[in-house]
């Protein structure tokens, strides 16, 4: 089994690998993020399925967040969401602590507005894993402090 | 588990690396460049958890790499095979590639080495512990041979500690 030590360098060299390419700019950026994005978002299609293979029908949409927040979170990131919130009415608040993409940085602002281009493939990630369980989402994240609280609005 | 994360990501970043360049030997470069600069990273990692001592030749070079390494980040065991009489090359043979589980090549792209950011990663840590090394395919189960086969060739001993270079 591969070690969590190889993916987060893979991810690393990813992010590197698609900035590197690009130019610099606001489109460029947009253009970068949505590239992680998506490659998040076939991977999180493709572990859900993985998953979900054996287990039963999921409830209701709550549920289905509860699954993300616990097993599925565990898998990817060898710990669960510590926090869920809802508004019962389509808006999920998932808040990680110690996320585990960026605990390899420093803390301190300094590296903030570096942080979303390692959260676009999680985002993804989410969202194919959701899409692929019947749900239509649009995920975002926003770090308050390193290492991250996140949130992501499903 | 996680092991499927690892394989569906790199099969996405293949991907995209293929809509990125046209040919498919800028996609091998490209993956060998991330893989040596994942090598010279992993590197660090393995000793530190490895409490693996100095390799005194090329042939406990090739142990460590095939029973630990192989086996602390992919779980597998390849086995060392086709020595050269002068020690310098061997063949680390791959029953099965946890990189290519699901993955079929399609027809154009006949000369995609899919699992190429191996022989980078090989190529960056063993630069990092003083070794200068050749590492690729010769046989690959992607391209419909029975195992995949990397070749691995000592070139020399790296004498001068320059800082490493990231490609």
């Amino acid at each position: 089994m591969a070690d969590e030590a190889l993916f987060l360098l893979l991810h690393n060299e990813m992010v590197s690998g698609v900035y590197k390419s690009a130019e610099q700019g606001e489109v460029e950026n947009g253009r970068c993020i949505t590239k992680l994005e998506n490659m998040g978002f076939r991977v999180g299609q493709g572990l859900i399925e993985r998953f979900t293979k054996d287990t039963a029908r999921f409830k209701d949409e709550l549920d289905i967040m509860k699954f993300i927040c616990k097993d599925f979170w565990t898998t990817v990131f060898k710990k669960q969401i510590d926090n869920l919130r809802t508004n019962h009415q389509g808006i999920y608040v998932l808040q990680d602590n110690k996320f585990r993409l960026l605990t390899q940085m420093s803390a301190g602002k300094q590296y903030l507005e570096h942080a979303s281009k390692y959260l676009a493939f999680t985002c993804g990630l989410i969202r194919g894993g959701l899409s692929n369980l019947g749900i239509k989402s649009i995920v975002t994240a926003e770090v308050s402090s390193m290492p991250a609280f996140l949130e992501y609005n499903g | 588990m996680s092991s499927e994360l690892f394989t569906l990501t790199y099969g996405a970043l293949v991907t995209q690396l293929c809509k990125d360049y046209e040919n498919d030997e800028d996609v091998n470069k490209q993956l060998d460049k991330m893989g040596y600069n994942i090598g010279v990273r992993l590197i660090e990692d393995f000793l530190a958890r490895s409490n693996v001592g100095r390799c005194h030749d090329f042939r406990e070079t090739a142990d460590v790499i095939a029973k630990v390494a192989f086996k602390m980040y992919l779980g597998i065991t390849p086995s060392i095979t086709n020595w050269s009489p002068a020690g310098d090359e061997f063949s680390l043979i791959l029953e099965n590639n946890p990189l290519v589980d699901f993955v079929e090549l399609p027809d154009n792209h006949s000369s995609l080495i899919y699992s190429n950011l191996l022989c980078g990663v090989l190529r960056g840590a063993l630069e990092m512990v003083q070794m200068a090394v050749e590492a690729r395919f010769v046989q690959d189960t992607l391209k419909g041979d029975g195992v995949t086969e990397i070749r691995m060739r000592f070139i020399r001993r790296i004498e001068d500690n320059l800082p490493a270079g990231e490609e």
